[in-house]
């Protein structure tokens, strides 16, 4: 068995900058990727980002990824598995992968999940007709690969995904026919839905998608109007004739693996749903099991690189080779936590941090 | 209605123009009627025209007269939420960020499209600059008639 | 469907891979996956579900939703959303639990 001072699941923003710091001070790292690439959701971000000069304001997302990884050349100590997935998690810290034929064991002395996020789903009649895509399906065919989903396409969803992804379709040269939003206001930054507002495509707010149409293929769907109760409006439905179409409806975190050493969850909605209990050092219940990123609350990915840099540090301490500059780094990153939640839109967040974090401890 | 479908209303753009005496200089006007957190406009700006402070999620303000009308931070903002506006004789002389293609040529007519998408009037092409550092955001200038300045904000490719 | 020309990305020309689909001589590029090269040639049913027998095609892209599964080179449940495409793979829908010969 291989011995790592810290194993860190999942290679994208979080976990790319969890090792960063991790890496300063020494440890022995291990990156475990199950994608042929590090850079996560990042690599088919087009759009140029938010926050401020350190989460690399108005750099495009895969220009950021390629930014953490160059960051992270030059450390011996570093060893980066791609097409791997880890299989199995113990309460010993080890861990076991799948890598290509071969399965391989590894013994941790700690670990980070930074397993991020999956999207969630729609119920409606035929949601499961070819034509029908998750929002990063489609940034990961159109981004990725060069290929269109379709020709004219409806997005469900005015969360900043589904409007950012919306703008993105229009670059790629996809007719973009309406966005719908079942609340009755959007979801996402207005400056986002300015961008698409005037390139004409209408945002109908209060509306939701039925029923798909088509029979081995998306062909149309039906939408309804919605009232303040989410309840449908008799005699509003309408067709509309699509190709494709795109749900944008949420993220769910996405830290199964933890389940296989019974570290706790809580569900906090704000959060993104269940979520793994952890203390203010980003610890779960499990000792030495770390989680940080999308896995332990839905937010920004800058967000998820200042936890990522932190949850680095936290490590280094808790396996009593702290960072150097420890204090004075955890200090900043949680100023930056605080001034990138601090708006409104961090509201949702905060309230939903205060509601997981409390400290308990396995023997 | 800026919450149900992206377009602000025409007080909200109102009170992001500077007075109309202003505009004989080309100026920023900085639509971000949001508070979140966000501040390359004020970082890129070179003559320190746009404040937006320690808080960053607080909205970007533009000092007048230090603004020169440059059009750095139009390609700087992430939310593609600023133009630069000027009035020249009886014509609005806009720059606008752009990031579609084909890009338009110097000298072809556009279609002139307000903030809720509506085509309002005929835009001629001035220039087009798109250079490494503004990073594939191009920055295009355009005239249209001066009555349609405070409506107009983008371009549309005329259908053939 | 591919793109030619994006307002950010470059997508240069790449090298062919030729495959077969259902008994059909198709072909990709150098860096696709089995599903994006079948979405490129508008090919969008990919597999069958087990019970029903309805058409199911890309969702996801990640792995996460089985969707996509296919049969690759005889070996069934194979996650074509994460695989790559290689020369002479042999792609077959998939329409049942996945029966390892």
């Amino acid at each position: 068995m291989i011995s790592k001072d810290l194993i860190i699941i999942g290679g994208g923003p979080s976990g790319l900058c969890a090792a960063k710091t991790a890496l300063e001070s020494g440890l022995s790292v291990l990156i475990i990727e199950r994608n042929p690439n590090v850079g996560g959701q990042l690599v088919k971000q087009t759009h140029k980002f938010f926050g401020s000069k350190d989460q690399y304001a108005k750099t495009r997302g895969f220009d950021i990824a390629k930014k953490l990884i160059s960051d992270l050349e030059g450390f011996p100590n570093l060893e980066i598995l791609t097409e791997a997935t880890v299989v199995g998690l113990y309460r010993d810290r080890v861990v076991t992968v799948l890598h290509k034929d071969k399965y391989v064991r590894y013994q941790a002395k700690s670990i980070i999940v930074a397993t991020g996020a999956s999207e969630k789903f729609l119920a409606f009649e035929n949601n499961d007709l070819p034509g029908i895509y998750g929002a990063g399906a489609i940034q990961t065919l159109m981004n990725n690969f060069g290929v269109l989903p379709g020709n004219d396409v409806v997005m469900i969803g005015s969360g900043n995904i589904g409007l950012i992804v919306s703008y993105q379709l229009i670059q790629a040269g996809v007719n973009v026919k309406a966005i719908l939003e079942a609340a009755p206001k959007i979801g996402g930054y207005k400056v986002h839905a300015s961008k698409v507002t005037r390139l004409g495509v209408p945002i109908l707010t209060s509306t939701t998608v039925k029923k798909a149409i088509g029979d081995t293929e998306l062909k149309a769907i039906e939408i309804v109007s919605l009232d303040e109760k989410w309840q449908e409006i008799p005699d509003t439905s309408r067709k509309m004739e699509i190709d494709a179409l795109c749900i944008s409806v949420g993220l769910s975190p996405m830290h199964q693996l933890l389940s296989m050493i019974g570290a706790k969850t809580k569900y906090v909605s704000e959060l993104g749903g269940f979520v793994p209990v952890i203390d203010k050092n980003y610890q779960t219940t499990t000792q030495s099991v770390f989680v940080c990123g999308d896995a332990v609350g839905i937010e920004e990915a800058s967000s998820a690189m200042m936890e990522g840099y932190l949850t680095g540090i936290y490590v280094s301490k808790h396996l009593n080779t702290a960072h150097r500059k420890a204090d004075d780094l955890i200090k900043y990153y949680k100023e930056q936590l605080d001034m990138l939640r601090n708006g409104p839109f961090g509201i949702k967040t905060k309230t939903g941090l205060n509601k997981l974090k409390e400290g308990i401890h396995d023997a | 209605m800026l919450n149900s479908n992206g377009v602000p209303t025409l007080n909200q753009v109102l009170s992001r123009f500077p007075d109309e005496k202003a505009l004989i200089r080309p100026k920023a006007i900085l639509e971000c009627y949001e508070d979140i957190p966000c501040n390359p406009c004020e970082t890129s700006c070179p003559f320190n025209a746009i404040i937006i402070g320690e808080n960053i999620n607080t909205q970007p303000k533009l000092d007048v007269l230090a603004c020169t009308g440059c059009g750095i931070c139009v390609t700087s903002c992430p939310g593609l939420a600023i133009i630069i506006a000027q009035l020249v004789g009886d014509k609005a002389v806009f720059k606008i960020p752009y990031e579609l293609l084909p890009l338009p040529k110097k000298g072809e007519i556009w279609l002139g499209v307000n903030r809720n998408g509506d085509v309002i009037c005929d835009a001629k092409i001035e220039s087009i600059l798109a250079n490494k550092k503004q990073d594939h955001t191009a920055l295009i200038t355009v005239s249209v008639p001066a009555l349609w300045i405070h409506e107009f904000v983008t371009i549309r490719e005329k259908d053939e | 469907m591919r793109i030619n020309e994006h307002p950010i990305l470059e997508f240069p020309k790449k090298q062919k891979i030729f495959f077969m689909f259902e008994g059909q001589k198709l072909f990709g590029y150098e860096g696709d996956t089995i599903a994006s090269a079948l979405h490129a040639l508008g090919i969008k049913t990919l597999s069958y579900s087990i019970k029903e027998n309805r058409p199911r095609g890309f969702y996801c892209a990640i792995g996460n939703c089985a969707s996509c599964n296919m049969i690759v080179n005889g070996i069934p449940n194979i996650k074509t959303c994460i695989t790559f495409l290689e020369e002479n793979m042999i792609v077959d829908k998939q329409s049942d639990k996945g029966v390892i010969k």
